[in-house]
């Protein structure tokens, strides 16, 4: 409605409004565009993977991989690697007295990185009390590359640091960063996302975003029919880690002849059963794959919501899909980014300080928990809260159960 | 508000649907030739009048929505759907209060946030919990809008700063609160409000949601012809009279951001049920309200705009979205494509704007 007496008015004021109410009205768009569904996930980096092509030779050596014997105790999967690489000469960096470890860490901004954390710092104190480690100093980017280079920056100058681990936010960003990091001739371990810089100690890491996708995609692709339909929940585009997995994905339901129709939900909960409600009226939806553990138990809802017979769901080893999939009953496979890789890291430096040698490029275990595992994990973990991760590797710590019930990051 | 004499003309009785809601017209049309020309006149008229034009654009994307996937149009699919767009629309009532008073409030998403929170850890699986922390949510509610009033009014902060540092501050406690990941949902039955319904005849299943929807609707329509409703819409137009009159800016300003906090915290008690606890929750809402509400032809800078507009705004960006997600687009470019529409959207609002009083001066004018 006009208002002609409004306008004349507020004419004192007009002009500056007329100016200020477009700028916002822009400003406010463009968020609004940024923040719509679909957006962004606060626990993800933004590194721009290649999203569209598969790298054939690295899906098949990840493929490989999941396969594969792995060196070490299997009881202590977190000190497993795959044998025949190269190893690292601890002579350099052994110590006589305990060292002080400086972490770089991307961010502590989503569950899997918090129980990670966790892990890292009671292993560090089992290290303190056995004399390798002094102390171990983190700092938190909280998902931002720029922060990270100035907190390797300042680890360098001012931490006297005796070794360094970082976590990298993003694989190009940082790696000049690492690079100055190499210059102090002092151990860099670098875990989680890599790097492009290849003057580091070690790179610790499990197989890998292929993998994963193969192993939850192939499990679709064995209970369904040619024909059949899956939705896909993708949690954000251009993620080197979730592209990978959605790459590997693509090409198993492609082989297998499956409909797919795939979404982007931030991993938004309410975003997911939105995105699940409108599937589930527009026809037969015979299977679910997600990127992210945390989209399984919206899309498992939207099913009970909606009164209908839960199909088969992927998830991963987060506690919440475990659990429904050990009470529902319905037909589930949890594939792994190994947690314990956080312990790996730090125990690396510390294999380094005593002398040991460690793996140049130190690919740990990541297995599946398929149905056959399920009651065992539950009952191992019936303490735990929804939001740990089954495949911790931190069950043999002396501290456990405590920090992982309380979940109180230090 | 009483100075709809624009639609004066030899078109008979052009009052649009709003301006009907607020009294009758100074009109002195010729009687015999009403009849024949208001239906389309007055159609015309909703078209241009851009408080109104958002309705027919709300139907049109509806009818496309059923038309690629019919199943919704069956009446509890049906329901279903507008359930679970409630806590947009809802959220988007809200904001309207603050939008036509001339400020902003940024703080909203994160307002559900922190209630999102406070209802899985305070309530949690204790049922005996859910009252006490349905008192703590609104009294939390209550407090984030009159700091937001206050502070805007008396510290002389645009409500578009305040909010913002609300935003932040509110963020940063989830965060504190929740060490970045929010865990463990409220009971079931905290969380039936958000997921259950009730079989009823006619439609076949009604969602609570849809009826609290339909709760705030009447509140929201209510409050907006209420003194308070008045007076925000009269100082978004020129600030200083209602000064001048003698109304109190900030326990005004306090009511409109109350306003929006509180129907925030009904959007999250229903996000809480429907989608559980997690940080993303709520995250962006604020935006979309706005979008929504200048959808809806409330105008940036106050003074102008009706409730259910705005409410009728946030069901076409919620449509939007419905649409875009069955008509296989690409996946990678929905969100382009949504925020081109946005801005499309945006774009004819402003046009009819500007348009509007145009064209009727100038039927005036060959009367």
């Amino acid at each position: 409605m006009v208002n002609l007496k409004g306008n004349v008015m507020s004419s004192t004021n007009l002009p500056m409004r007329r100016f200020v109410a477009p700028l916002l009205a822009v400003a406010v768009v463009l968020l609004g565009a940024c923040a719509a569904p679909g957006g962004s996930d606060s626990g993800s980096d933004t590194d721009k993977g290649d999203a569209s092509s598969l790298d054939q030779a690295a899906y098949d050596k990840e493929d490989a991989d999941r396969t594969a014997t792995f060196e070490g105790d299997p009881a202590q999967p977190y000190l497993q690697y795959l044998p025949g690489g190269e190893m690292v000469d601890p002579k350099p960096y052994a110590r006589t007295t305990p060292g002080k470890v400086c972490f770089s860490n991307a961010s502590l901004s989503n569950v899997w990185r918090q129980t990670g954390w966790i892990t890292m710092y009671e292993q560090y104190k089992v290290l303190k009390d056995q004399g390798v480690i002094s102390d171990l100093v983190m700092r938190d980017a909280q998902d931002d590359e720029n922060t990270q280079v100035s907190d390797i920056d300042f680890l360098i100058k001012e931490g006297d640091c005796d070794a360094f681990i970082i976590a990298p936010a993003t694989v190009e960003a940082t790696a000049s960063a690492i690079g100055r990091a190499c210059e102090t001739g002092k151990p860099v371990v670098v875990f989680d996302r890599g790097t492009t810089e290849t003057c580091i100690t070690s790179f610790v890491h499990s197989i890998g975003g292929y993998a994963w996708g193969i192993d939850s995609a192939s499990f679709l692709a064995d209970q369904l029919e040619e024909g059949d339909t899956v939705v896909a929940l993708r949690t954000a585009p251009g993620v080197d880690v979730f592209e990978q997995r959605w790459a590997a994905a693509t090409k198993i339901f492609k082989d297998a002849g499956l409909k797919v129709t795939d979404h982007i939900t931030g991993a938004d909960p309410a975003e997911i059963k939105s995105v699940m409600a409108d599937e589930l009226t527009s026809g037969e939806v015979d299977g679910v794959w997600v990127d992210l553990g945390d989209q399984a138990v919206p899309a498992i809802e939207a099913f009970q919501d909606a009164g209908m017979d839960i199909p088969a769901i992927t998830g991963e080893d987060n506690m919440a899909y475990l659990r429904a999939w050990d009470e529902l009953g319905f037909n589930g496979f949890a594939p792994v980014y190994s947690n314990f890789q956080w312990r790996t890291a730090l125990l690396a430096v510390a294999m380094l300080f005593q002398g040991e040698e460690i793996p140049k490029d130190w690919t740990v275990p990541q297995t599946p928990i398929t149905s056959d595992e399920l009651p065992e994990v539950i009952k191992a973990n019936a303490e735990m809260p929804d939001v740990h991760s089954a495949r911790c590797g931190c069950e043999d710590m002396p501290s456990f159960p405590g920090p992982w019930v309380s979940r109180k990051t230090p | 508000m009483k100075t709809s004499t624009t639609s004066t003309g030899s078109t008979g009785p052009t009052d649009s649907a709003a301006s009907a809601a607020e009294g009758p017209t100074k009109t002195s049309a010729t009687p015999s030739a009403a009849p024949r020309k208001s239906v389309l006149s007055r159609l015309l008229n909703t078209f241009l009048d851009p408080s109104t034009a958002v309705y027919p654009i709300m139907v049109a994307l509806f009818v496309v929505l059923i038309l690629l996937n019919p199943t919704l149009g069956e009446p509890d699919q049906f329901t279903r759907l507008i359930g679970r767009m409630a806590p947009i629309v809802i959220v988007t009532l809200g904001q309207y209060f603050v939008l036509v008073s001339g400020e902003f409030d940024l703080s909203q998403g994160a307002v559900i946030g922190v209630q999102v929170v406070v209802a899985g850890s305070f309530i949690g699986d204790d049922n005996s919990r859910i009252v006490p922390g349905l008192l703590l949510m609104l009294a939390i509610g209550v407090g984030v809008g009159a700091f937001n009033g206050l502070a805007t009014a008396y510290l002389k902060i645009p409500g578009f700063m305040t909010t913002l540092g609300t935003m932040f501050m509110l963020g940063g406690m989830t965060r504190y609160l929740t060490g970045g990941a929010a865990s463990g949902n409220p009971s079931e039955q905290f969380r039936e409000v958000g997921r259950g319904g009730i079989d009823v005849p006619l439609l076949g299943y009604l969602p609570w949601s849809v009826l609290v929807l339909a709760g705030c609707l009447v509140v929201a329509a209510v409050l907006a012809r209420r003194p308070v409703g008045r007076l925000l819409v009269a100082r978004g137009d020129n600030p200083t009279a209602v000064s001048l009159a003698g109304a109190n800016r900030g326990w005004l300003m306090a009511r409109g951001f109350i306003a929006s906090s509180l129907f925030a915290t009904v959007a999250a008690i229903v996000l809480v049920g429907f989608a559980g606890t997690h940080p993303t929750v709520g995250q962006g809402y604020q935006y979309t309200a706005i979008a929504a509400a200048v959808v809806g032809g409330v105008v940036l800078g106050g003074g102008r705009g009706l409730v259910l507009s705005a409410a009728a705004g946030a069901f076409v960006l919620e449509t939007l979205v419905a649409v875009l997600n069955a008509s296989g687009i690409d996946t990678s470019w929905r969100a382009t494509v949504q925020g081109l529409l946005i801005i499309l959207a945006l774009t004819l609002t402003a046009a009819r704007t500007k348009l509007g009083p145009l064209l009727t001066l100038r039927r005036r004018s060959t009367s």
